[in-house]
């Protein structure tokens, strides 16, 4: 692993971030410098710097409260940021509304699973496939052969998308009937619908048992050697985190306490404290 | 699993659904050469379809985008105001044949296109809220449309919408036919427009609306859009109704007229055609089939909502929807590659 080093054309920021090896000298998915976001007078995120390699698999971790989703949220502009720039492929992002910004690159699921639960789950993946299609209206309401080609393509699409998680023989069932790591796996399919160039997971694990962990960590990496995207993953699974994010960030109280590869974080004592906390005097 | 179920091809599926209407043409038209079909019942049929159109437009808005606007009157005046006015200043009971069969057409067109333009006026501002903001808002678009209508009696010394004493001697075009064919053109174009990327994406808002923008949907423009749709059907509802009552007053067109059309709506189920088709059917009839009763037929719509809300909250269908090839792919018929549901 080598450091990162920094893109002379913008503003320098001390930056540890870790880049594999096969990233480094390519320009990075995301930068984010001096990132940061009040709510009222509460700083939720601040100076908050981070790059990702183009096929980085990332993560994101930190005790509950510590700002993670809120990240989340500032990528993808659920919350336009306070301060600081994030660069999506080398274009600055400001101003950009979150359908842009999906149309920029980024796609990402929901903490809180968020699926279109009264559709199928072939609805929820064409809505991510969306863009794939560019028929008119007048061409659906004809039904013109445009709109015949492309609903072909884009189920056939989404049948192969669903099929990375062996959901193709659920593309007829209602989204919300589905089981609950079956919807964070559609989520994740829908997302990766959207042809996105960064997937941003809040934690895919969540409520799934060891042995659908392991699968998914496999799905993860999978993901990432055939769409050759990056993935940055908030998660809570240490496993999971320790085993496939080659970049690991640890936020605390909207702050990053440290950087670095999975060995890095584990011997650190500010995230030691920040997670079990600091030993008595004396003891 | 498209083996294992058999399927009806696309071309089948039109077919039917085409030769079902061409039968209640025909079966409409034999009713009326027959004699069967008295004036009063033609004039109970041609309401009953008018208020299909409306409700099933506002379904759009409500059902499928899942807000809440209350200012459908609104569009409907809007609509029946400009086929009225086009209608007498075009001079259409002068016409004949192909050139009136052309004009009515054209009124209707414009009556949806006009209303349409007002859903893109309101709709931009009063879209940026949700829930009872825009419920507010809407309801309040409406009743200025009413009341502007009421005070514009002419403008620049040409006579206008006649203010407050109405609109009169419109001719009188509506008949069972055109209000039957408005009705299936309506249903086919929602449910096409619904079974496309744009229809999807829709329903995604209703869904979830952060979702649906983290999807790349762009929220405002398909708000607007299933808005404006709603607006245009409303318009040409309008326009068949000034047609068929000659006579326009923008008092009919107040905050009951909409609260009307949204109970049809919920009663039969937000997000179902069929359940709109349904209730716009029935509660246009009942008052109908029980005259002596109507003074309390307001009483009858609070009481049935309360009882829906309290025993099945999401209306007579909830969001089912009505598919005679599903049906018939039930029964074994056919065979080969999924596609849509039909129309009606």
């Amino acid at each position: 692993m080598k450091r990162y080093n920094e893109n002379t054309r913008l503003v320098p920021v001390p930056s540890t971030s870790v880049i594999p090896d096969r990233d480094v000298g390519k320009l990075p998915i995301l930068e984010c410098r001096h990132l940061g976001i009040d709510f009222g007078g509460l700083t939720a995120v601040s100076d908050f710097n981070l790059t990702i390699g183009r096929t980085e698999i990332a993560g994101l971790i930190g005790p509950n409260g510590a700002g993670k989703t809120t990240v989340f949220n500032l990528l993808t502009k659920v919350y336009q940021p306070t301060r600081g720039i994030i660069m999506l492929d080398g274009v600055d992002t400001a101003g950009m509304t979150t359908a842009q910004v999906n149309h920029a690159g980024i796609a990402r699921t929901f903490q809180n699973i968020r699926l279109f639960s009264r559709l199928s789950v072939m609805d929820n993946v064409l809505i991510g496939l969306q863009d794939s299609m560019s028929y008119s209206l007048p061409a659906a309401i004809l039904r013109l052969p445009s709109y015949w080609k492309q609903e072909k393509v884009a189920r056939e699409r989404a049948l192969e998308l669903l099929s990375i998680f062996d959901m193709a023989d659920l593309a007829d069932h209602e989204a919300g009937s589905l089981p609950y790591g079956a919807q964070r796996r559609l989520e994740i399919v829908r997302a990766l619908g959207t042809n996105p160039s960064l997937l941003l997971l809040d934690e895919p694990a969540a409520g799934m048992n060891p042995s659908e962990t392991a699968e998914l960590m496999e799905n993860i990496v999978k993901i990432r050697d055939t769409f050759q995207i990056a993935v940055m993953l908030i998660e809570h699974d240490m496993s999971l985190v320790m085993n496939i994010c080659e970049g690991i960030c640890v936020l605390n109280f909207g702050k990053v306490i440290a950087k670095g590869t999975a060995a890095d974080i584990q011997n650190n004592p500010d995230v030691i404290e920040a997670y079990l906390g600091k030993r008595k005097e004396g003891e | 699993m498209n083996q294992r179920k058999a399927v009806l091809p696309m071309s089948a599926r039109y077919l039917i659904n085409a030769a079902l209407c061409l039968a209640l043409i025909l079966g409409l038209k034999g009713l009326s050469a027959s004699g069967l079909l008295s004036d009063y019942f033609t004039k109970i049929l041609i309401l009953v379809g008018i208020n299909i159109i409306l409700a099933v437009s506002l379904n759009v808005a409500t059902g499928y985008l899942g807000q809440l606007p209350l200012g459908h009157a609104g569009f409907m005046a809007v609509g029946a105001y400009t086929g009225g006015i086009f209608l007498k200043s075009v001079n259409a009971a002068a016409m004949s044949g192909a050139p009136l069969v052309l004009t009515i057409a054209a009124a209707i067109l414009l009556s949806g296109a006009v209303a349409a333009l007002f859903g893109v006026i309101i709709g931009v501002p009063a879209l940026r809220l949700k829930g009872d903001y825009l419920a507010i808002i809407t309801l309040g678009f409406g009743e200025i449309i009413r009341v502007v209508i009421t005070n514009i009696d002419s403008v620049l010394g040409f006579d206008f919408t006649y203010g407050a004493s109405g609109l009169k001697r419109i001719p009188k075009f509506t008949g069972a036919l055109n209000v039957f064919l408005c009705v299936v053109m309506t249903c086919l174009v929602i449910h096409m427009v619904m079974k496309s990327r744009h229809g999807r994406s829709i329903l995604s808002i209703r869904e979830n609306e952060i979702a649906a923008e983290s999807c790349g949907v762009n929220t405002t423009f398909y708000k607007v859009m299933a808005f404006t749709m709603s607006a245009f059907f409303a318009g040409v509802a309008g326009c068949l109704y000034a047609g068929n009552l000659g006579s326009l007053q923008p008092g009919g067109f107040g905050f009951m007229k909409s609260i009307e059309i949204l109970v049809m709506v919920v009663l039969g189920g937000m997000g179902s055609m069929l359940g709109s088709v349904v209730s716009a059917t029935v509660l246009t009839i009942l008052p109908e089939a029980l005259r002596s009763f109507d003074r309390y037929r307001m009483v009858v719509y609070s009481a049935a909502l309360i009882l829906m809300m309290i025993f099945k909250p999401s209306g007579l269908f909830g969001d089912y929807d009505f598919s005679l090839s599903r049906i018939l792919e039930k029964l074994g018929v056919g065979k080969k590659p999924a596609g849509k549901e039909d129309a009606r």
